[in-house]
C-alpha cells in the first residue's frame, strides 16, 4: 500500500480483523485475501467461516492450519451425480481426515455442515467430544453413520442447537438415541430427523421438545403418528418449521379438530413438510395456516390435484413450492392466480418411469407459472412433453430466473409440435435470462444449443447435460465459453478428447467436471494429467478389466472426474477409481 | 445374529445339493418356486426368458473364485444384445446392457439384437458412450425397433435422487395399482460381503431372477476370492476342474443372504423371486459357516406364509 493510503498501511491488525468482520460473503473475503500479503494474512488469520466445495481440493490438515480461528465449515464431497447412483459407492468423500484434523486445530469449531460425504459413527464420536461449544450439526445427503453415533452427539454436545440429518441414509442400530440428550440439555432449536426410517419414540421427543423452550424447526420422519404430532405442537406452539410424519389416521372427528386447533395455535408456523401418506380427511387441518407459510414441501404427499390445490390456493404468501405432478397443469395454473410471492416452484414425477397412467402435467403448467408469478426465479421441472413456443415464453416472461432445471423424462425428446429439437428454446432461456446461475438441460438438443450457452450465460455456475449433443464441437463451445463455470457435469454425450485437451487451463477455473459414458479415451486423460498438475484427473471404470495403468491410451473412459486442487493425488481411491 | 448351533451342518449342504443337482453349479438362486418336495429333489432347469443376456454367459457357479473378465463373457456370445455393449461391474451393468436400454420386458430383445448386435461385436471394453452415439444419431430408428412396449430404463435417469426413489417405493402413490410391481421403479438395497471393505448398492428392481442377480453380484465382489460350496460336484462347463476352484477358495464358503422385512435373515432363493423382492431390504455375502440354521428357519416362514 503506497501514496494516498499510507495512513492505512499504519493500522494495526485488529482494526482490519474488525474491518473484515462486516464482510459476510465469502467471495468478499476472498477478495481482500487477494489485495496484498498483510491482508492475505490478517484475512486469513481471522476467518470464521470457510466452505470447502470439494473435499479433496485442499489437505484438511492445510485447511486447518491456514485458518486458524474457524468457527464455522462447510464441506462438500462426492460429485453431484452421486445422487443418481452414478458414482460408485465407495468412491470416497470420507470424513475421517477432516474430523481428525479438525479435532487437532480448532478445539472452537461451532458448526460443521457436510454434504455428500462419509461420515462414520467414528467421526460423530470425535465430534461430539472434541468441540466443546459445538453448536450445529448438518448431514445432508451423507451416509456412513448410525443412531449409535447421534447418540453420542447428543449425550456430549452440550450446547447443540441444530442437528440436521436431510436426506442421509442412517442405519438405525440404537434404538432411543434420542434418549440420550440428557435432561438438562435445553438449547436444541433445530431438529431434522425426517430421512430416519425406523420409529422414533414419540414419547421420549415430547420430553425433550418440552424442555427446549427455543424450538424452532422440527423435521418428524414418517414413524410418528398424528395422534403423536398433536401432542408435540401442543408443547411448542412457537415452532416456525414444521415437517410432519405420517399424515393419515383412521378416521376421528375428535383428532381433527385436536389436531387442528393445535395447528391453529403454531402462530409463527412459516414452512410446512413431511405429509407422509397423507389422508384426505386430515389434510384440511392446515388450512388455518396456509395463509402464513412461505414454503411449502408437498413433494411426498401423494394426494391429487383437487386437494393439494385446496391447500395450495389458500397460500397467498408463498415463497417456495415443492410439490409432485399430481398437480397437474389445472393445478399450477391456481398456482399461477393465488401464489403471487412464489420465488421457486420444484415439481416431481409421481411415476417416472411407468407411463401406463400419464399425468397431465405438461409444458402449459410451466408457462402458466411462468406467466403469473413475477418473482419466480428457481425453477426444477419434471414432465414429459415440450415445445420451444414454450420456452420461448418462458424465458420471455422470466427474465429474472437464475436457476432452470428442466427435466423431460425421456432422452431425445423432441418438441412434440415441430418435431424439431429443443435448440431454440432453451437459446432463449440463456439469452434472456442474464443472470441464469444454474441449468440443466433434456430433451432432442443438438450443438446449436451449446453454442448459445457458451456465448450468452455469462454468469452460469453450474450446467448439467444428459443425452444430447453431436459432437466434440458441444463441448468446445461450452468450455471456451461460460466465463463463470464452475460445475459442468455430462452423461450419455458425444463429446470427446479434443475439447478436452483444447479447454485444458479452462478446467483449473473450475472447481469439478464430470463425464460419463462419453468419448474419452485414457490417453487425452493422460496428456491432460501430464499438462495440468493442478488437476486430479480420476478415471472410473468399474468392469474390471485389470490395472488402469496397464491398458492403452484408445481404452476408453466409463467415467472421468476432473478437478481442481492443490492436495496432490489423493490417497484413498478405492479400486475402481484411479488418478492418472 | 447368531444361528442355533443345534441344526445340522448338513442343512445347509443338502440345500446346495439340490441346486447343484440342478445342474447349472449356481447355488440355486434361479429357481423361482417353492416347490413342496423334499429337500433335495431335483427341480428342472429351466430357460430364462429374458434370458437374451444370461445365454450367452457361461452358466457358472454364482462365486467364480476366480476374476473372470468381462471380455471372456463377451467372446462366448457376441451376437447377443443383452450385456455385450455395455460396461461392466457396476451394479447396473447386468440389466442396464447397453448404454440406456435394459432387458426388462419380453419382446424387447428381438429389436435391440440387430441394431446394437455390431456394437457388440467390440471387445467389452467398448465405451458406454459410442453407443449413445449411436443412438443420439439414429434415436428415431432405435426407438421404433425396440419394442415400444417395453419401458426402457436408464441408468441414473431420470435424474431422481435414490433417496427420494426409496422413500417413495415404501411410500407409493395411492392411486396406483400395484399389482405387484412396484410404482417407483426401484428398489435399492445394500450389499456387504463379510470381509470386504466397502458396501454396495443395487436395485433390485432391474433385475428379472436370481440369476442375474447372482451374476451381478460375482462381477461387483469379484475382486475377492471367494468360494462356492466345497462338496458337491460342482459340473464347470468353463473348464475349471473342481480341485482347481477349491484350491483358489483356500475351502472358504460363502452364501448370499438377505434381511427381510421382519428383520430376520434368511437365505437367498428360499421364495419366489417377486415375494423375495418385496421382502428383502438389504443383502449380505456371509461365510457359510456363519449362516448355518438359516435354511430351517427359511422353510418355516414359507411355510407360514402360505
Amino acid at each position: 500500500m503506497v501514496g494516498r493510503f499510507r495512513w492505512a498501511a499504519m493500522f494495526p491488525d485488529e482494526v482490519w480483523e474488525h474491518v473484515f468482520s462486516f464482510l459476510t460473503s465469502d467471495g468478499d473475503r476472498n477478495a481482500a485475501a487477494l489485495v496484498c500479503r498483510n491482508w492475505n494474512r490478517i484475512e486469513r488469520r481471522s476467518r470464521k467461516r470457510v466452505f470447502v466445495g470439494n473435499c479433496y481440493s485442499v489437505a484438511p490438515t492445510v485447511a486447518v492450519r491456514l485458518f486458524p480461528e474457524v468457527r464455522a465449515a462447510v464441506i462438500k464431497g462426492k460429485p453431484h451425480f452421486a445422487d443418481f447412483n452414478l458414482v460408485p459407492s465407495d468412491w470416497g468423500g470420507g470424513a475421517e481426515a477432516w474430523v481428525e484434523a479438525m479435532a487437532e486445530g480448532w478445539p472452537n469449531l461451532e458448526e460443521l455442515r457436510f454434504k455428500r460425504m462419509v461420515v462414520s459413527d467414528d467421526c460423530l464420536d470425535l465430534i461430539a467430544r472434541s468441540f466443546k461449544n459445538f453448536k450445529v450439526l448438518s448431514l445432508v445427503s451423507c451416509d456412513g453413520f448410525s443412531t449409535s453415533g447421534l447418540a453420542a452427539i447428543a449425550a456430549n454436545c452440550r450446547h447443540l442447537r441444530e442437528l440436521n440429518l436431510r436426506e442421509s441414509e442412517v442405519e438405525e442400530t440404537c434404538l432411543n438415541w434420542i434418549s440420550h440428550f440428557p435432561e438438562p440439555f435445553t438449547s436444541l432449536v433445530a431438529l431434522d430427523i425426517a430421512c430416519l426410517e425406523g420409529e422414533v419414540n414419540a414419547s421420549i421427543l415430547e420430553r425433550l421438545i418440552s424442555r427446549c423452550s427455543n424450538i424452532m424447526t422440527l423435521r418428524l420422519n414418517h414413524s410418528v403418528p398424528l395422534e403423536r404430532l398433536v401432542g408435540l405442537l401442543q408443547r411448542a406452539p412457537q415452532l416456525m418449521d414444521l415437517g410432519t410424519g405420517k399424515f393419515s389416521a383412521r378416521h376421528n372427528p375428535q383428532l381433527f379438530s385436536r389436531l387442528e386447533s393445535a395447528i391453529v395455535g403454531c402462530k409463527n408456523l412459516r414452512s410446512l413438510s413431511g405429509f407422509w401418506e397423507p389422508g384426505l380427511t386430515y389434510l384440511p387441518a392446515v388450512y388455518s395456516i396456509c395463509e402464513g407459510l412461505t414454503s411449502l414441501n408437498l413433494n411426498y404427499a401423494t394426494v391429487q390435484n383437487p386437494e393439494l390445490v385446496k391447500i395450495i390456493s389458500r397460500c397467498k404468501n408463498l415463497r417456495r413450492l415443492l410439490v409432485m405432478d399430481l398437480i397437474e397443469d389445472s393445478g399450477l395454473v391456481a398456482v399461477a392466480s393465488s401464489c403471487k410471492l412464489l420465488q421457486e416452484l420444484r415439481v416431481f414425477p409421481s411415476d417416472p418411469y411407468d407411463a401406463a397412467e400419464p399425468v397431465s402435467l405438461t409444458e402449459h403448467g410451466l408457462v402458466a407459472v411462468s406467466a403469473g408469478c413475477p418473482m419466480l426465479h428457481s425453477v426444477l421441472y419434471f414432465c414429459r412433453q415440450m415445445t420451444n413456443a414454450a420456452l420461448l415464453t418462458v424465458a420471455k416472461n422470466r427474465p429474472n430466473l437464475t436457476c432452470f432445471r428442466l427435466c423431460i423424462i425421456e432422452p431425445h425428446t423432441r418438441d412434440y409440435v415441430t418435431q424439431e429439437p429443443l435448440d431454440t428454446g432453451f437459446s432463449a432461456i440463456v439469452e434472456s435470462c442474464k443472470d441464469l446461475r444454474r441449468l440443466s438441460l433434456s430433451g432432442l438438443l443438438t450443438d446449436l444449443v451449446f453454442k448459445s450457452i457458451g456465448a450468452s450465460a455469462n454468469y452460469l455456475e453450474m450446467l448439467s447435460i444428459a443425452f444430447a449433443g453431436d459432437g466434440d464441437m458441444g463441448l468446445h463451445y461450452i468450455l471456451s465459453g461460460c466465463k463463470n463455470l464452475r460445475k459442468l457435469e455430462i452423461r450419455d454425450c458425444p463429446f470427446g478428447d479434443k475439447p478436452l485437451l483444447q479447454n485444458a487451463s479452462k478446467l483449473e477455473t473450475m472447481r469439478s467436471l464430470w463425464m460419463s459414458s462419453c468419448s474419452v479415451t485414457l490417453g487425452a486423460c493422460r496428456q491432460l494429467a501430464r499438462a495440468m498438475p493442478r488437476l486430479n484427473v480420476e478415471v472410473i471404470n468399474e468392469s474390471g478389466r485389470g490395472p488402469l495403468a496397464a491398458q492403452p491410451d484408445n481404452c476408453p473412459v466409463e467415467k472421468l472426474y476432473i478437478y481442481r486442487t492443490i492436495a496432490g493425488p489423493r490417497t484413498d481411491t478405492p479400486q475402481c477409481v484411479w488418478t492418472v | 445374529m447368531s444361528p442355533p448351533l443345534e441344526h445340522d451342518c448338513n442343512v445347509l449342504t443338502e440345500r446346495i445339493c439340490s441346486a447343484t443337482a440342478a445342474g447349472d453349479g449356481i447355488l440355486n438362486l434361479k429357481e423361482t418356486e417353492l416347490r413342496l418336495g423334499l429337500p433335495g429333489s431335483e427341480s428342472p432347469v429351466r430357460d430364462d426368458k429374458v434370458g437374451l443376456t444370461l445365454e450367452l454367459l457361461p452358466p457358472k457357479s454364482f462365486f467364480t473364485g476366480a476374476k473372470r473378465g468381462f471380455a471372456d463373457a463377451l467372446d462366448a456370445g457376441a451376437g447377443k444384445w443383452g450385456l455385450a455393449a455395455g460396461g461392466g461391474g457396476s451394479e447396473k451393468e447386468m440389466s442396464k446392457g447397453g448404454a440406456l436400454f435394459s432387458p426388462k420386458r419380453e419382446g424387447a430383445s428381438g429389436g435391440k439384437t440387430t441394431v446394437l448386435g455390431s456394437a457388440a461385436k467390440d471387445e467389452g471394453t467398448k465405451a458406454a458412450g459410442r453407443d449413445s452415439n449411436i443412438s443420439v444419431g439414429n434415436s428415431d430408428e432405435i426407438q421404433r425397433e425396440i419394442a415400444p412396449a417395453a419401458k426402457a430404463q436408464v441408468v441414473g435417469w431420470p435424474p431422481i435422487r435414490s433417496y427420494r426413489k426409496n422413500t417413495m417405493a415404501t411410500n407409493p402413490p395411492k392411486n396406483k395399482e400395484m399389482d405387484g410391481k412396484h410404482g417407483f421403479g426401484c428398489l435399492y438395497v445394500k450389499v456387504s460381503m463379510d470381509g470386504a471393505p466397502y458396501l454396495r448398492k443395487v436395485d433390485l428392481i432391474t433385475y428379472s431372477d436370481y440369476k442375474e442377480l447372482s451374476l451381478s453380484l460375482d462381477k461387483m465382489f469379484s475382486g475377492f476370492t471367494i468360494g462356492h460350496c466345497s462338496s458337491q460336484e460342482i459340473p464347470m462347463r468353463d473348464g475349471l476342474s473342481e480341485s482347481r476352484l477349491l484350491d483358489l477358495l483356500n475351502g472358504s464358503e460363502y452364501v448370499l443372504t438377505y434381511e427381510d422385512k421382519d428383520g430376520d435373515w434368511m437365505l437367498v432363493g428360499d421364495v419366489p423371486w417377486k415375494m423375495f423382492i418385496d421382502s428383502c431390504r438389504r443383502l449380505r455375502i456371509m461365510k457359510g459357516s456363519d449362516a448355518i440354521g438359516l435354511a430351517p428357519r427359511a422353510m418355516e416362514k414359507c411355510k407360514n406364509r402360505n
